[in-house]
């Protein structure tokens, strides 16, 4: 027992200056912003006390001359721009599957195929949106051109409020798809025993059978793994890439969440409000990965 | 997949009347028609282009160092460690990685911004508010916004770094560390000698991620520097939006220059990054 207080004031010091840090730079910030998020504040006035009104006016519905109007419309537009953008996780997911179904043979250049269908995922980022915001030029980009040669005259892409959110799918999932999610997966089909397919095939399964009954099982429980995390992801960030290519525009078509809470804290210094929309969102994610873990261990159990 | 990047590459090789030239022939837009290279070092003389690469490959490996400095020594507390609320502080800590940075950004923000007023009531026989200069290049302030500590500080602790060792530690056998406390050896030494040196995969794999990390890092930098010359480089390629629209063939070739290391990183260390995919994508 007389070791005890030295491994105490051992472990005190091994762990001090991470746990500073967690304590400046986490835990304090996150008590701040409940409080900021029940005020009002532009930091150049005093701020004043709100208490529930910013949460009142973000989730809030007044009687308008025809029926119930929300107090901040554009919060439920924004919510609805990244709902929208969210669907693309789904085809993501699709496509990142079938690529390492692809991948996952031992032929030769497979593992340069791999690289080369990993390397957008990771040289994503700021360079990486310009290059788009310039592919999608009307004028001079490559994807009109590309279009023009099949006859078809392609839109203005960023400036389009109809194709600015297909415009940042399409961008992303040239990103995602043989990014992390096709990595995940092909480890996991690599987990599949060969013996399961050959059953199959001996039971005179077809392809189609054979991945209902042999592959996607396999990879269940990445997928759901995938399928949260690109959930609460898609809630939350995003924000570099509207920054770069459309400043939220045309007319807020483009504008998620994300852009929505920089914009009004950092743009328009209603530091309150916007702790108020963060706080809220985070507890949208954090009921929603509730919910989806529940479901998902009882899924595991059966 | 690569026809982007091929994109990027022959804008980055046009001269400007050649990549804003209408033209519907994908030779020309896939085949650059002069090979101006010039453009990679015109890219240097347009913008302080040095300056944000050194910010950023600074603030970079100071934020990694830091973060990988400061996980390992906190993993070692919980992995190997006998304290009382151990349990309890390591399940705030893994709490926390549920938290998106929009919800700590602001009052990160806000502190930031009045640190060094506070500083100055507190110390004020020194200037924490005034810009440093070196000569007579600006070097930011001490603290608070447009500050190297702004930038570095906040990415140099991270919970789930913690995590992420705490559990590379735990796969060393505990035999390892019991053989060299009975020769003699206390906490710092096994620390030094048995744990980090067997860790090295897991080192490497949380350096590379923390540093691809940082070096892309923008809304955090974007907000805490107004100065341009505390630009990192995902800030600092605004500069191209010039006055009379972007001068995209300097884009792209500022924007290749910025890709460079990242490239390297990649491609020596490669299987890092796959070990690394599973945990990179819990970081988020």
């Amino acid at each position: 027992m007389g070791r005890k207080p030295s491994t105490h004031r051992a472990a005190a010091a091994f762990l001090l200056p991470n746990f500073v840090g967690f304590l400046l730079f986490t835990a304090w910030p996150v008590l701040a912003a409940c409080a900021l998020s029940l005020s009002s504040w532009d930091l150049l006035t005093p701020p004043r006390w709100l208490g529930l009104d910013n949460f009142v006016e973000l989730l809030g519905f007044h009687a308008g001359e025809d029926g119930w109007v929300p107090n901040d419309a554009e919060f439920w537009k924004c919510l609805g721009n990244t709902l929208f953008m969210l669907l693309n996780l789904p085809l993501n997911m699709a496509g990142s599957l079938l690529l390492a179904m692809a991948l996952n043979r031992r032929l030769r250049g497979t593992y340069a195929y791999r690289l080369v269908f990993f390397l957008p995922s990771i040289l994503a980022g700021v360079a990486i949106f310009y290059l788009w915001r310039w592919m999608y030029n009307p004028e001079f980009g490559l994807l009109n051109a590309l279009l023009a040669q099949v006859g078809i005259d392609g839109p203005n892409w960023l400036l389009d409020a109809a194709w600015v959110k297909p415009a940042l799918m399409l961008m992303q999932s040239w990103m995602a798809i043989g990014g992390t999610s096709m990595i995940l997966y092909l480890a996991a089909l690599q987990g599949v025993p060969v013996e399961l397919y050959e059953a199959a095939e001996i039971d005179g399964a077809n392809g189609w059978q054979q991945f209902r009954a042999v592959t996607w099982p396999g990879v269940r429980t990445v997928t759901f793994f995938i399928f949260t995390m690109g959930v609460i992801h898609g809630l939350h960030y995003g924000v570099d890439a509207v920054y770069v290519m459309t400043q939220g525009g045309p007319y807020g078509a483009s504008t998620n969440l994300g852009f929505y809470i920089y914009r009004k804290a950092f743009v328009e210094f209603q530091m309150g409000y916007a702790a108020a929309i963060a706080l809220a969102l985070f507890a949208i994610t954090l009921t929603f990965t509730l919910i989806h873990w529940k479901r998902g261990g009882r899924v595991e159990l059966n | 997949m690569l026809l982007p990047l091929a994109f990027m590459l022959t804008t980055a090789l046009s001269s400007a009347d050649e990549a804003m030239a209408p033209t519907e022939s994908l030779r020309e837009m896939l085949w650059p028609a002069s090979w101006q290279w010039d453009n990679f070092a015109e890219v240097w003389r347009a913008v302080p282009f040095l300056r944000y690469y050194l910010n950023s490959l600074g603030v970079a490996l100071v934020a990694t160092l830091g973060q990988v400095l400061t996980s390992a020594s906190a993993a070692y507390a919980f992995a190997r460690l006998e304290w009382r609320g151990r349990d309890a502080v390591f399940l705030t800590y893994l709490a926390t990685m549920m938290i998106p940075h929009s919800v700590t950004m602001i009052p990160n923000f806000i502190a930031l911004r009045f640190i060094p007023d506070l500083l100055a009531d507190a110390l004020p026989w020194v200037d924490w508010a005034g810009m440093r200069y070196a000569g007579d290049v600006p070097v930011g302030r001490l603290a608070g916004l447009d500050s190297y500590f702004a930038l570095c500080a906040p990415a140099m602790f991270s919970a789930y770094g913690t995590f992420m060792l705490r559990q590379f530690f735990q796969s060393i056998p505990r035999s390892l560390d019991e053989a060299a406390r009975i020769d003699g050896a206390g906490n710092w030494t096994i620390f030094s000698r048995v744990i980090l040196p067997l860790a090295l995969p897991g080192l490497t794999t949380l350096t590379i991620l923390t540093f691809m990390s940082v070096w892309g890092s923008f809304l955090w930098p974007l907000i805490v520097t107004n100065h341009h010359y505390l630009h990192t480089l995902p800030v600092g390629l605004q500069a191209f939006h010039g006055q009379y629209g972007t001068e995209w063939h300097l884009m792209m070739a500022a924007s290749l220059l910025m890709l460079l290391p990242v490239l390297v990183v990649f491609l020596a260390g490669q299987r890092f990054f796959v070990s690394g995919a599973a945990l990179g994508a819990m970081k988020g």
